[in-house]
């Protein structure tokens, strides 16, 4: 592991100008970046240590929910308002990760996980997305767990996130602090695809640090729900997940948020499912008819075919269930 | 049977035999590399099960390596490193937390509790009794995380039904799959708690 040192900012202020310095890094709960440090994945010269910041509130009210970046997954998770208010987001936590974990991994840092790619967590091999222009190995290899969405010649990458696809569904807005102030962006504008800077995950600019995410309350928010099939029963990373939320009136859906993990390049929205449901009646054969556009131009490989299946009847039960 | 040195007394002298030869056998953790290493070592005081300590660490140090290595207590066990297994789980402020992934220097004035401190004096805390009683264990080397686990886990009221148990003990992987009996061990412990 590179050497480093650690800094404890006293206000948010210290914290990025910390952060702004070269080969620096935030660190919250820890549990990503230390590992890709024990790996010489992420060589940091300095951390800057957000534990001393008071910014770990999680605050329901009837117009929405507000989660500062510092909440532990483990305790967003039990929130009786989230359990209730947001269902969708609190089901996703619970499916991610471990008890242990998510007793130490906050909500922000769970948005900048990086991928679980064996060859980008493997410094033995080529990786477009650790060594810019030195290859991808997982084009032509194992792929299996790999993307079938917003993939590039460059990365084919899945974003690991379960968080995120929930928050797809519910419109959150993520708040940012830089150097040049406050700036507010929606976390489907949050991640970027791969294209051909694949090194390059989100909009994040160097030193800038995530405060809150701001989600609102609504209809659909209350009535939605979080599916994720796996390897193994628990304690492991999507094959594919599905997030949907659900405005109904009566028997009909007045209007339907869709969104799928283990998937996407990125946490992926399906807005031509959205569309196959918007104003029509929750029947059997109208869920079944939309769950089968999901995943309108993907490119699979021989190994991750499977996924594009798997996704539609993921899709189709996640419907079900929240529709019921 | 009294002149035999336990297994933990070997542990001790193996210790200091390290510490003498200041090349230890998981130097790699410790600075995976002396002309890599340009930090000094920084103080940091904390409680473990109860007893304030200060070790100096190097920055990179993980709590686990911390608690093993500079602090003697090798009951908390090394299998991952990485957070994939729950074998090095202790409570930090009452809260499970798997130690491999906690770096030890941002545990200024934290309460630490590990395996030798679950027991009350000589009187096993009910999780370790109910290992015993239901053999909720093989090879013993996921033991010390697994009891950690299930201690915190009774406490957050989450041992409710077998499957319920079977979820929030997921983080802790039993190579030997002894799992049979240590549900049974923790539904015994969650009653008689
Ligand atoms: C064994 C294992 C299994 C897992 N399984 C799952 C799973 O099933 N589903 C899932 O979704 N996740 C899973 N995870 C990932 C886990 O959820 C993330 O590691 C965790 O959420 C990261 O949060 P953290 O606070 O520990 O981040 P850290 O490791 O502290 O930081 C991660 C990154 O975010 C940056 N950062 C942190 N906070 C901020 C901020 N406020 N502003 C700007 N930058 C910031 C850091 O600089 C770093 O680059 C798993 C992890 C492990 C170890
Ligand atoms: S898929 Fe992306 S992360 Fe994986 S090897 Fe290729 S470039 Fe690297
Ligand atoms: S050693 Fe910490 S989780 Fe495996
Ligand atoms: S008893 Fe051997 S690993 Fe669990």
């Amino acid at each position: 592991m590179q050497a480093f040192t650690l800094t404890q900012p006293s206000n948010i202020q210290s914290a990025v100008a910390a952060a702004s310095e070269p080969q620096t890094k935030y660190i919250a709960g820890g549990t990503d970046l230390l590992q890709l440090a024990k790996d010489d994945i992420e060589t940091p010269r300095q951390l800057v240590d957000l534990e001393p910041l008071p910014m770990s509130g999680i605050h329901a009210g009837p117009n929405g929910l507000r989660l500062e970046a510092l909440a532990r997954m483990s305790d967003v998770a039990a929130h009786p308002a989230v359990v209730h208010g947001w269902p969708v987001l609190s089901q996703a936590l619970l499916a991610s990760a471990s008890p242990q974990i998510r007793n130490m991994a906050t909500v922000g840092g769970n948005l900048l996980q990086r991928t679980r790619c064996g060859y980008f967590r493997d410094t033995g091999f080529a990786c477009n997305k650790r060594v810019p222009g030195s290859g991808c190995p997982a084009i032509n290899g194992e792929n299996r767990m790999h993307a079938i969405l917003g993939v590039s010649d460059h990365c084919i990458a899945t974003n690991p996130g379960d968080m995120a696809v929930a928050m797809m569904v519910l419109d959150a807005e993520l708040e940012l602090i830089g150097r040049n102030g406050t700036r507010k962006v929606a976390i489907g504008d949050f991640h970027r695809l791969p294209a051909d800077t694949p090194h390059i995950e989100t909009i994040l600019r160097p030193g800038e640090l995530i405060t809150g995410i701001a989600i609102p309350a609504s209809a659909a928010a209350r009535r939605s729900g979080y599916l994720k099939v796996r390897d193994r029963a628990s304690f492991e990373f999507a094959v594919v997940s599905a997030a949907v939320a659900l405005d109904m009136d009566g028997g009909t859906i007045r209007s339907a948020r869709v969104a799928a993990g283990g998937v996407g390049t990125k946490p992926w929205r399906l807005p031509e499912v959205e569309a196959a449901l918007t104003g029509k009646p929750a029947r059997a054969a109208t869920l079944q008819e939309a769950a089968g556009r999901a995943g309108e131009g993907a490119k699979t490989t021989a190994m991750n075919a499977f996924k594009l299946v798997l996704l539609r009847r993921a899709v189709l039960r996640a419907l079900q269930t929240v529709a019921a | 049977m009294d002149e035999l040195i336990t297994r933990r007394e070997v542990m001790v002298v193996a210790a200091g035999g390290m510490a003498l030869s200041q090349a230890p056998a998981h130097g790699a953790d410790r600075a995976s590399d002396a002309s890599e290493k340009q930090t000094s070592d920084v103080p940091v005081s904390l409680r473990v099960n109860g007893r304030a300590l200060t070790l100096h660490v190097d920055q990179r140090t993980s709590l686990l390596d911390a608690l093993r290595e500079y602090a003697g207590l090798t009951g908390t066990k090394k299998g991952c490193d990485r957070g994939a297994c729950g074998a090095c789980t202790v409570h930090l402020d009452g809260r499970r937390v798997i130690s491999c992934l906690t770096l030890a220097s941002r545990c200024q004035g934290k309460d630490i509790t590990t395996i030798e401190g679950l027991a009350n004096g000589d009187q096993l805390h009910p999780v370790q009794a109910a290992f015993i009683e239901h053999d909720g264990l093989q090879c013993g080397y996921c033991t010390p995380g697994q009891i950690m686990s299930a201690a915190a886990l009774i406490k957050e009221g989450h041992a409710g039904s077998d499957p319920e148990i079977r979820e929030w003990m997921s983080g802790n992987i039993c190579r030997c799959g002894a799992y049979p009996n240590i549900i049974a061990a923790i539904r015994h412990a969650s009653r008689g708690a």
